[in-house]
């Protein structure tokens, strides 16, 4: 070894080597990284979806307690007898004279200095390009010209069949869209880059076009006026969100009363109305289906087609009509569908059903593939139900008095007499039947699941999973190629299944949070082959990279997660103090990781989420009582409420809201007082 | 699980590790079956502390695919391996100190940066090569535009902030 060649080499190589190393070093600890922000991301994505499913199941839940009640309350008095009537009744549209006073809007003034876009019918379609544009420029429609659009579009709903049938021989191209949620952003996107509805240009809007968003009236708007214009090549299907009773809890009621003060009580019972006109799904070709929710393994397209679809005012409540008058018809009706239907939630279980939590379950009770109630309209024996309802709601209110450190009531009090069957006689015979109510519910609200069969949609709380063989049997049944349905937020804003004979398409772009998701639709051609076009309409996030996108929607899920947490601080500390026997202040994170879900049934990786949710443990361990605080420091703001007051209300607050909107009946918001300021 | 309790030492951290390994699992485990796409597997892996090669990954996966590989790997077979790397404390995760060397050693001269095309030179042509994806998703956060390189000591000190 002598030669500076070989020596020149030698040091070469070994310099090569580490170069190779470090790179390979670099490498290693850079794909970790991705892996962990992909972690996060999925996780991340799974909290934002169970809260959200898990304020649909508090709605269901809500509204079967009502339900229940109204069903088997007997009125004392005419007065109380006017009051439920006013707040749970689906009260047909009044037809004839009544409805010309509700529809009123010749007698509305529109004042000289409005400098809104002003509507003239029929409607041209210039009228519809300028009202785009007009809202665009964030102007609002004069109530006048709302309550009009609404009028024609309702009678124009009423002349349509429940299913559409629609060609690609007259327009070249159909394209379909899904969910917007009030996002007037995308859809203005979605004309501006794919163009406005014309002959040649037909859409489909899959529901959902309500709630959560804050543009949900202009949507409606736009996408009405459209219909007036383009009869034949603009479609709409209701979703589950065309319900004056999801519109209570979701915002949109509240954004009509917001934009339309004297007048948004009209314009929210012609809407009640105008919804329950809509389409329940649009076929294409006879080829390609398309609703809202889904299928179930009952889905009959014949009986679908022919039911009258006004008489689902909401798929949240239903008064059904007795076949031939006898409850026994009605069981036998239950038992049919595989999708079983057990006792409602808030009463206490019975034995024969199989073993099922008592709450509605989590997203991990819907994959263990457990059952648990799902919304139940029909009535057993009702005096023993009552009396159990009575006795649940009693040991309610005893917890709660316990827990406010007042004296608990003693005993059982006897049932007050209820008549034996509440809802009979007074039987519109305008009531769809159960059957009927049953197949409009399970297709707005079904969702696909990639094993075999049918079963309840637990997490949603109304409809059913299905699989792909219950896919499979209905395409061929009824001689379809493939599906196309909504419902369901996706993070490319699409999403196909079942072999793609099930394609979810989802137009709201960032809808749990600015970065969170794309927004799709999918154009069909002659060929029917499914051409996806994806968008986010936020020019920010294409700033961003994806470390940045990822941590601003994480931040967001994780505050709307500590504030789920802090809504249940007390049960969190009386499950902690289980863990915790000898009273040492301190639980290991493995029993937090526990408590948490036995607390908040959310089915999230607590494991995984702990490095964001508790940083002030040691050694594995964590003085649970100092952690609860700080959640709690967080969530107080400047006002001096008591810590458990605010925490019992926080848990309540979207229930509170809406038994505040129900009760309010006359949405003046009048001797209604409001104690936590509600979020723009 | 109230028995694990009551064993002492090494049981308690098995049970542990068992939990935090179903947590990591079910994030990818889609079709709520017990398996997940082998194509995840890495992601599970390293978001469970670990940091493996490329190379070891797959051997990793050679050890829990099936016999006749799926395409998915199934809970029970992965279970018993994870548990035993994360008992052997295997694949142990990279200070910052070396990070910043491995650095240093790519950047020979000591400027404190490397240019855009040295980095994407060593990072796809180097070591264990990056995917193109990978390249422009490195690039897109680690590049300084107005200098068109990056000053590495800032960028593994961003990124270990965003880690805690």
């Amino acid at each position: 070894m002598g030669s500076g060649t070989s020596t020149q080499h030698h040091f070469a190589f070994q310099n090569a080597e580490k170069a190779f190393k470090a790179a390979a070093l670099i490498q290693r600890w850079y794909r970790r990284y991705m892996a962990r922000l992909e972690m996060r991301r999925h996780c991340t994505w799974r909290i934002f979806q169970s809260i959200e499913y898990a304020g649909q199941q508090d709605q269901v839940k809500l509204h079967d307690f009502f339900s229940y009640l109204v069903d088997h309350f007997t009125p004392n008095s005419n007065h109380e007898r006017d009051f439920l009537d006013r707040m749970f009744t689906e009260d047909r549209f009044p037809q004839g004279s009544e409805m010309e006073k509700f529809g009123d809007y010749e007698s509305i003034e529109v004042p000289d200095n409005y400098t809104g876009p002003r509507l003239s019918f029929p409607l041209l379609p210039d009228h519809a390009t300028a009202l785009v544009e007009a809202f665009r420029l964030k102007q609002q429609l004069h109530a006048r010209y709302v309550l009009n659009l609404l009028h024609e579009t309702r009678k124009h709903l009423i002349q349509l069949p429940n299913i559409n049938r629609v060609s690609t021989c007259y327009s070249e191209e159909i394209t379909v869209c899904g969910d917007l949620h009030g996002q007037l952003d995308d859809l203005i996107f979605i004309f501006h880059k794919n163009g406005l509805p014309s002959p040649e240009r037909a859409y489909v809007f899959n529901g959902d076009f309500v709630d959560r968003g804050k543009d949900s009236v202009e949507i409606l708007m736009v996408l009405f006026a459209f219909m007036l214009v383009y009869p034949k090549e603009f479609h709409l299907n209701r979703g589950n969100h065309e319900d004056h009773l999801v519109n209570l809890r979701y915002g949109f009621t509240k954004e009509v009363m917001h934009k339309y003060k004297t007048h948004g009580k009209k314009i929210l019972k012609i809407l009640k109305d105008v919804f329950c006109w809509l389409p329940l799904a649009t076929l294409v070709d006879e080829k390609v289906l398309i609703l809202h929710g889904g299928v179930s393994d009952m889905t009959d397209l014949e009986l679908l087609a022919k039911l009258d679809r006004h008489k689902i005012v909401s798929t949240m409540r239903h008064k059904t009509r007795k076949e031939n008058g006898k409850q026994v018809k009605k069981e036998e009706a239950n038992q049919k569908s595989s999708a079983g239907r057990p006792t409602p939630w808030f009463l206490p279980q019975s034995r024969s059903l199989p073993a099922s939590p008592l709450r509605l379950g989590s997203l991990q009770a819907h994959r263990a593939g457990r059952s648990s109630s799902i919304p139940c309209g029909a009535a057993r024996d009702a005096k023993e139900l009552a009396r159990q309802v009575r006795r649940s709601v009693d040991l309610e209110l005893d917890r709660c008095r316990q827990q406010a450190g007042l004296p608990v009531s003693r005993g059982e009090e006897e049932a007050s007499p209820c008549t034996p069957e509440a809802d009979s006689g007074a039987e519109e015979p305008l009531e769809p039947t159960q059957e009927e109510w049953r197949q409009v519910v399970d297709i707005l609200w079904s969702d696909p699941m990639a094993q075999e069969g049918c079963k309840a949609n637990t997490v949603r709380g109304g409809g059913c999973y299905f699989g792909p063989n219950v896919t499979e049997r209905l395409l061929q049944k009824y001689n379809l190629q493939f599906l196309i349905r909504s419902h369901e937020c996706k993070p490319e804003g699409y999403e196909f299944c079942h072999s793609r004979k099930v394609l979810t398409i989802f137009s709201a772009s960032n809808y749990y949070e600015v970065g969170s998701n794309r927004g799709a639709y999918v154009k069909l051609g002659p060929a029917l082959t499914p051409y996806i076009v994806q968008y986010q309409a936020n020019k920010v996030t294409h700033m961003l990279t994806m470390r940045q996108r990822i941590s601003r929607v994480e931040e967001s899920a994780l505050r709307a997660l500590r504030e789920k947490l802090f809504a249940h601080s007390s049960d969190l500390l009386g499950e902690f103090k289980k863990h915790d026997a000898d009273k040492t202040g301190l639980i290991t994170l493995s029993d937090w990781a526990e408590a948490v879900e036995s607390v908040l049934h959310l089915g999230l990786p607590w494991r995984m989420l702990r490095p964001q949710l508790v940083n002030s443990s040691t050694d594995n361990t964590l003085e649970y009582k100092s952690w609860l605080e700080d959640l709690a420091k967080e969530q107080l703001n400047r006002e001096n409420i008591q810590s458990s007051l605010l925490e019992t209300l926080y848990r309540n607050r979207s229930n509170l809201e809406t038994i505040f909107r129900i009760i309010d009946s006359d949405h003046s918001g009048k001797g209604m007082y409001y104690p936590i300021t509600s979020d723009p | 699980m109230a028995d694990d309790k009551e064993r002492e030492g090494p049981d308690i951290t098995v049970a542990e590790f068992h939990k935090k390994i179903k947590d990591a699992f079910e994030v990818f485990d889609h079709e709520a079956n017990n398996t997940v796409d082998v194509r995840e597997i890495g992601t599970i892996i390293r978001s469970l502390g670990c940091c493996p090669s490329e190379g070891e990954l797959h051997d990793l996966i050679a050890e829990v695919e099936e016999e006749e590989p799926t395409g998915y790997i199934r809970f029970e077979k992965f279970l018993p391996v994870m548990t035993e790397i994360l008992l052997e404390r295997r694949y142990r995760p990279i200070p910052e100190d070396i990070l910043l060397r491995a650095f240093e050693v790519l950047d020979p001269s000591k400027r404190g940066f490397l240019l855009k095309e040295e980095l994407i030179k060593y990072m796809t042509e180097e070591g264990e090569p990056f995917s193109q994806e990978e390249m422009e998703e490195m690039l897109s956060a680690a590049i300084d535009p107005e200098s068109n390189s990056v000053h590495y000591k800032d960028y593994i000190a961003m990124m270990v902030i965003d880690e805690s």
